[in-house]
């Protein structure tokens, strides 16, 4: 480009870079970004996907329908919803699930992230990295690497399975606990797949280690949970690097969800400080320790650090959970031993129950409210792609400008990858925003 | 030179993605199925876009915005044949909760800004809107199922999809009726078949995912629920779920709605 041309360009010639639907993302939504010569002037992730109105069609149903009609919300994280309804809901109950079958529920949710991450990171995610549009082509000349990761994706679906009837929308979780535990020779099956999804896992870790990754940080805000013990899934405080530790029922005073008009999923927002991060980056960043050592080793063994601040890098982030989903998995079924009972009876009263959970995408609030009989009379869901949208944005507006000159279709492409770190699941996003008619 | 590999596209409209889902969940047989059809429009999947016609559209998701009322029909156009995939699109989902709520009781719901969504009044299946060749019910759907319509139509043959009840898949599964043996009311008996009997197997009720079977006889199974001690109001909330929309469950939800009384 001649020197005239450039002073041209940063005078202000406006162009577009326009996704009208966003493929290898859950959901349907778009990307429109504007440049005003090399400087960017407008950036929204617009979600499009029709709202579904969860939140409303609740009111007035019984408390044990909570995790069933929830998990309806997504089908690619059904036990995540399944999980933060029955804890919100036990909470309210006074009830707390321990021993046996609390253990079953970290293992269900196992196997929900593996198969999550593992679909992301195989299916969605690589082939930006490797230049394919999707993981079939891509098999075409990576056919052990594809296979690999369906058989590793297979092994989540197959926790899921044993533990919750099928793999979209088990059918075993209830308030209180389970309607059947498994026995323990059903869960012995999976002890030789897991050993073996534990080695493939550590492959997909240094597999994705030799991708090239965009220099790219920023200073987030990191939310998560943490627990005294464990890497966080169904328990745990909320809290931030930047000094958040607050419980699930405070939530609510420290978030706060805007409506922005091009978007049919809201914005959630730290009250003080706005935009924050959720999801495995979060998690890894705020809960190193909390790992096994076998797999903080892996972790090191690929140059990661305890800090990993590149969203780019949340690839690599995914396959660590990946691994310690499948080592946790291992223990949990080696050491299982069936309840005594399947669940704890549920007796309704009036009373507010909240929860967090760590969905695979980040944390997933739920607040109910129940009647005396045990009816929902008020209920509210924010899931994690509606916390991650602004964050998603504005790494946008700080990632374009050093690639600006970029070809078009090359930067739409980087873009579009931007887009992806974050895995946004645009079902869960519109679930809950409430109704206006057109009639026709 | 190659017989051209039949196009396939996967259309998505209101809904949880989970039966579009169901079908990466094939571990197994999706590569093979990759080397026998064209997946030609697929975007959860791929960036890839093939132009139609296509051979087979599967469609997910019910029909819930103007936009939507108008994608469709360009969908049907484009589409030799098209299916529909779930509980959404075979029968509006469970977002057709909708169609028996109080509109102007959702529209007071405060809301920070409503004026920025645009909806439709009721959530509709496809077949409202154009014809549809074969209904895949299931919510969500079942992988073998799945595979046996995919199979089906690119053999111009009928799927083989049995039409019976859950009932008979209890049987088939050696599962001792939950309903007789432990009086844990079960929707099975007017149920339509299709994931193996699942809830049984854990010692609960089937809720009826896959909607109704070919002659549910409803009116029958609410006397025996009732007998069990299952209040109306339970009975009206059961088939108001996810098969809302479906007419025969639909029916029964407003036949026990009148009993409540």
């Amino acid at each position: 480009m001649t020197k005239k041309k450039d002073k041209k360009a940063a005078k202000g010639k406006t162009r577009t870079i326009k996704v009208d639907y966003l493929a290898r993302v859950e959901g349907e939504g778009a990307l429109y970004i504007r440049l005003k010569g090399d400087e960017v002037a407008d950036v929204k992730l617009k979600i499009f996907e029709p709202p579904r109105f969860f939140e409303a069609f609740l009111r007035g149903r019984a408390f044990r329908e909570a995790p069933d009609i929830t998990s309806r919300i997504c089908g690619i994280c059904p036990v995540a919803y399944q999980m933060s309804a029955a804890h919100a809901i036990e909470a309210a109950l006074g009830l707390r699930v321990d021993g046996p079958l609390r253990a079953l529920r970290r293992l269900l949710y196992c196997g929900e992230w593996i198969e999550s991450h593992t679909l992301h990171i195989y299916m969605l995610h690589a082939p930006d990295f490797l230049g394919y549009p999707d993981a079939i082509r891509m098999a075409k000349d990576f056919p052990e690497v594809v296979q690999r990761g369906l058989r590793l994706k297979k092994i989540g679906n197959e926790i899921m399975t044993v533990v919750g009837g099928r793999e979209v929308h088990p059918i075993n979780v209830r308030v209180g606990g389970f309607y059947r535990a498994p026995r323990v020779e059903e869960l012995r099956a999976l002890i030789e797949p897991l050993r073996w999804a534990r080695e493939a896992a550590l492959e997909t870790l240094r597999w994705a280690a030799g991708f090239r990754f965009p220099k790219f940080e920023r200073d987030y805000e990191f939310v998560s949970l943490r627990h005294p013990e464990e890497y966080p899934l169904n328990e745990g405080r909320i809290v931030s690097n930047r000094g958040l530790d607050i419980s699930a029922a405070e939530f609510e005073a420290h978030f706060v969800e805007e409506h922005v008009p091009y978007s049919n999923a809201l914005h959630c927002v730290l009250r003080e400080r706005g935009a924050y991060f959720v999801g495995p980056m979060a998690r890894y960043n705020l809960n190193f320790d909390r790992l096994s050592p076998y797999v903080q080793d892996a972790a090191r063994s690929v140059g990661m650090r305890p800090s990993e601040r590149n969203p780019f890098k949340s690839i690599l982030v995914r396959s660590v959970e990946v691994l310690y989903a499948c080592d946790e998995a291992l223990r949990i079924v080696e050491t299982y031993r069936a309840p005594a009972e399947d669940h704890q009876e549920a007796s309704p009263r009036a009373a507010e129950g909240h929860a967090c959970t760590e969905a695979p995408r980040g944390i997933l609030y739920h607040r109910y409210r129940l009647d005396a009989a045990g009816a929902i009379e008020e209920a509210k869901i924010v899931p994690p792609t509606s916390q991650n949208q602004k964050t998603i944005e504005a790494d946008l507006w700080r990632f374009i400008p050093p690639y600006v000159r970029l070809p078009q279709e090359e930067l739409r492409g980087y873009c579009e990858q931007a887009v992806r770190n974050y895995d946004p699941c645009i079902s869960c996003a519109t679930h809950f925003l409430k109704l206006e008619v057109e009639r026709g | 030179m190659a017989k051209r590999k039949p196009k396939l596209a996967v259309w998505k409209f209101a809904s949880c993605d989970g039966c579009q889902l169901s079908l990466l969940d094939c571990e197994d047989e999706l590569l093979a199925l990759a080397d026998e059809i064209e997946i030609a429009q697929f975007l959860e999947a791929s960036q890839a876009v093939v132009r139609g016609p296509y051979d087979l559209s599967l469609v997910e998701g019910s029909i819930t915005t103007p936009q939507d009322a108008e994608r469709i029909q360009r969908v049907r156009r484009v589409s030799k044949h098209l299916v529909t995939i779930g509980a959404c699109a075979t029968a509006g989902g469970i977002q057709a909760l909708r169609n028996f709520q109080d509109v102007k009781e959702f529209t007071a719901a405060v809301y920070a800004r409503p004026e920025y969504i645009r909806t439709l009044e009721r959530s509709t299946p496809i077949s409202a809107h154009v014809p549809v060749d074969f209904e895949l019910n299931g919510c969500p759907i079942d992988k073998g199922q799945l595979l046996e319509v995919i199979g089906a139509f690119l053999n111009h043959r009928r799927p083989q999809i049995r039409s019976h009840s859950v009932c008979v898949e209890c049987k088939r599964r050696g599962t001792v009726c939950v309903m007789v043996a432990q009086g844990i009311p079960c929707l099975g008996p007017v149920t339509h078949a299709g994931c193996g009997a699942l809830c049984p197997a854990y010692r609960r009720g089937c809720y009826g995912c896959f909607g109704p079977m070919e002659s549910p006889n409803t009116e029958s199974l609410g006397g025996w629920w009732k007998r069990l001690g299952v209040p109306a109001e339970d009975l009206v909330r059961v088939y108001r779920t996810f098969q809302t929309g479906a007419e025969a469950f639909r029916a029964a939800s407003e036949a026990h709605d009148k009993e409540k009384g």
